[in-house]
């Protein structure tokens, strides 16, 4: 469903001090996959989740998404693209401020034209899902970090869409509270079987993914199926 | 949708209280002062049009003065430049000169006149100061100012009489000595209801007294823009009397100043007062010194109403300016929340809001906080010009126009000035946002 070819991302194009931060990236990614993304920071990792997520545009090659070429979109194709096909949850949670932790979950589902009724049986479900039911009318800044993360997961969810981007969910919060959402996205891919691109520094997290690949200055310098993965599911279930 | 953005908008100006109060003052004044200019422009011109009204709007007064020097040279040059000593020049360069009983208007001119403009001309009042005196009886007094008026003249007033009748022909031709008096006087003068009419009074001159009959009561009103600085009882009342009796011995006959009554609607009146201008000019036009000023109520009303006009107009323009700079606050505000709500303006992108979404959601905000900021302001203003309008004694007079169009007007400027900033934030680029510290 990801079809990423020769991708490469320039920044100060032609400029003296022009940057090449990816460099022919190729990759392809199932449906239903939950894939890890490790690497150095600064080797590129966020850059390459901006634009499978629709964020940006690579300066040249080729990203197909569910069939459709992403790179020759316009600003308006690429925001329904974002409502409708992708999830993204941040490292620094990026709920939006003042506003309650269902205001925040239904914030997809309202660019999508959702009425209001409907928005809200769906933001309960979802909050409920991530164990957050007895928080929904709580401002964010009355909630934990993890429980942020988890709202921010809830939102991520709220449009049923096709890949969740997770960048570094886990990288503000103490391990105890990043085991217990890293949790949730097992849940979600296995019960769900969503398309999960997790980018994470941490090695544990990665192995309990299906496929982890490893980026580096710019390229990819691995890429392994994980079948350790399936039994410690399997144990947890 | 646009209802969900206003009570998104609304949330978010919550959020930020003291800021959006702040922000909302600059409109705040501007509205306040726009409103309440208009509603105390509008008690002054329905005060001093109801003030002047009850002169009589249909009355033309007709005076005679004496011509300028210069119009005097300019008009006739060689006369006033070459011509011999005259009596008339010389008393044309002194101020203290008085007209001769030639220069002023008789009563055959009054009566050409008449047959001149039969259409125009209702009546045609003559009144003649004579002073000030004391009408006594006994311990008993009132004073009056002593009239002399012709039967027209009740028409170019709108006296109201109560008893009797307003003085007529006859008693002008017969130079009879009756009069018309005030019911305040008759109060004064027959504190216990005796009926005043055919009754006698005794008019004590500075040197003189004579004896008038009443045969005429009118009720005595005052005018809101009088004011009053003598006590109750010692107030001066008119006291009519035929105009002919008034004259009877004085050297001047004719009339320095008549009012002349015109029919018709208030532009037809302002014509009619050129027209008059011109029939006099033609009337003096070989009179060196002296010459007719045509005047009416009509033409000065409306020249003041000029000069009110005028004046609401340049303080409503400083009120619009201070909404400009109201305007501007908004802009401002508008900014440093579009900068402050970077990343959440990157949040929303990535959740898929579209560029028209975030202007939207902007320009919602600017046009709430101007709208609410109006909505205070159109409170205010009508309260100052209330109290303002009681204080000059005005009706007050609240234009649903002017408030509907205030709140508009004041939405319309957050719209405005919010859509650069709202705009700017429709741009911003996701992941710059994102990235925003
Ligand atoms: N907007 C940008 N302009 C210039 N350089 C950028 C920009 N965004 C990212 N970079 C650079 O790209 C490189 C990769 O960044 P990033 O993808 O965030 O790395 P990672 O997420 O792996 O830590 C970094 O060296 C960073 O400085
Ligand atoms: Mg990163």
């Amino acid at each position: 469903m990801i079809e990423i070819s020769n991708l490469i991302k320039k920044y100060y194009v032609g400029m003296p001090n022009e940057l090449t931060i990816l460099k022919d990236i190729s990759l392809s990614i199932q449906e239903g996959q939950f894939i890890s993304v490790v690497g150095a920071s600064g080797s590129g990792k966020s850059t390459l989740m901006n634009i499978i997520g629709a964020l940006d545009r690579p300066t040249s090659g080729t990203y197909v998404l569910d069939g459709i070429p992403i790179q020759e979109m316009t600003e308006n194709e690429l925001s329904e693209v974002r409502n409708k096909k992708i999830g993204f949850v941040f490292q620094t949670f990026n709920l939006i401020p003042r506003t309650t932790a269902l205001n925040n979950v239904e914030l997809p589902l309202f660019y999508m034209g959702v009425g209001k009724s409907e928005r809200r049986k769906k933001a309960e479900e979802l909050l409920e899902l991530v164990g957050m039911g007895d928080r929904m009318t709580h401002m964010p800044n009355e909630l934990s970090g993890g429980q942020k993360q988890r709202v921010a997961i809830a939102r991520a969810l709220a449009n049923d869409p096709a890949i969740i981007l997770a960048d570094e969910p886990t990288g503000a919060l103490d391990s105890q509270t990043g085991k217990l959402v890293m949790d949730i996205f097992l849940k979600i891919h296995r019960e769900e079987h969503r398309t999960i691109v997790l980018i994470t520094h941490n090695p544990e997290l990665a192995e309990q993914t299906e496929r982890i690949v490893t980026l580096s200055d710019g390229r990819i310098i691995g890429d392994r199926l994980n079948h350790s993965q399936k039994t410690e599911v399997g144990v947890r279930a | 949708m646009i209802w969900e953005n206003v009570l998104l908008a609304i949330a978010s100006l919550r959020a930020n209280k003291m800021r959006a109060l702040l922000t909302m003052l600059g409109i705040i004044i501007g509205i306040t002062s726009v409103i309440a200019i208009v509603t105390i422009g509008n008690a002054m011109t329905a005060s001093v049009n109801s003030n002047l009204s009850s002169f009589g709007t249909n009355n033309i007064t007709v005076f005679i003065r004496e011509k300028t020097q210069r119009s005097f040279g300019g008009g006739i040059p060689f006369l006033g430049g070459g011509g011999p000593p005259q009596g008339g020049q010389i008393r044309g360069s002194g101020n203290s000169s008085r007209p001769e009983d030639s220069d002023l208007i008789s009563l055959s001119m009054i009566n050409k006149l008449k047959e001149e403009f039969p259409n125009n001309i209702t009546g045609v009042a003559l009144t003649n100061s004579v002073g000030s005196a004391t009408v006594k009886d006994g311990e008993k007094y009132a004073n009056v100012s002593i009239s002399g008026t012709n039967p027209d003249y009740l028409l170019s007033s709108n006296m109201n009489i109560l008893q009797g009748r307003y003085l007529n022909q006859n008693d002008m031709n017969n130079y009879r000595n009756v009069a018309v008096v005030s019911d305040r006087l008759v109060k004064s003068i027959f504190p216990n209801g005796a009926d005043p009419i055919s009754q006698q009074i005794k008019v004590y001159k500075t040197n003189t007294i004579e004896i008038y009959t009443i045969v005429g009561v009118y009720k005595y009103e005052t005018s809101s823009m009088q004011v009053s600085t003598v006590s109750e009882e010692d107030v001066s009342t008119n006291l009519y009397i035929p105009v002919t009796t008034s004259k009877l011995g004085a050297s001047q006959q004719n009339y320095s100043s008549i009012t002349v009554v015109a029919k018709g609607d208030s532009s037809s009146i302002i014509n009619f007062t050129t027209q008059l201008q011109t029939y006099f000019d033609e009337v003096y036009k070989n009179n060196k010194l002296w010459g007719p000023r045509v005047n009416s109520l009509e033409t000065q009303l409306s020249s003041i109403m000029d000069v009110l006009n005028s004046i609401k107009l340049a303080i409503a323009f400083i009120a619009g300016i201070s909404l400009l700079v109201g305007g501007i606050g908004v802009m401002n505000i508008m900014l440093v929340s579009v900068t402050e709500r970077t990343r959440e303006i990157g949040t929303r992108k990535a959740l898929g809001a579209k560029n028209f979404h975030i202007r939207f959601q902007f320009i919602t905000e600017a046009a709430i906080i101007s709208g609410v900021g109006g909505i205070i302001g159109i409170i205010l203003g009508t309260t100052v010009g209330a109290v303002v309008s009681v204080v000059l004694k005005a009706p007050v007079t609240v234009s649903v126009l002017v408030t509907l169009g205030s709140v508009i007007f004041s939405m319309a400027i957050g719209v405005f000035f919010g859509y650069y900033p709202a705009n700017k934030a429709a741009k911003l680029d996701p992941i710059e946002a994102l990235r925003y510290e």
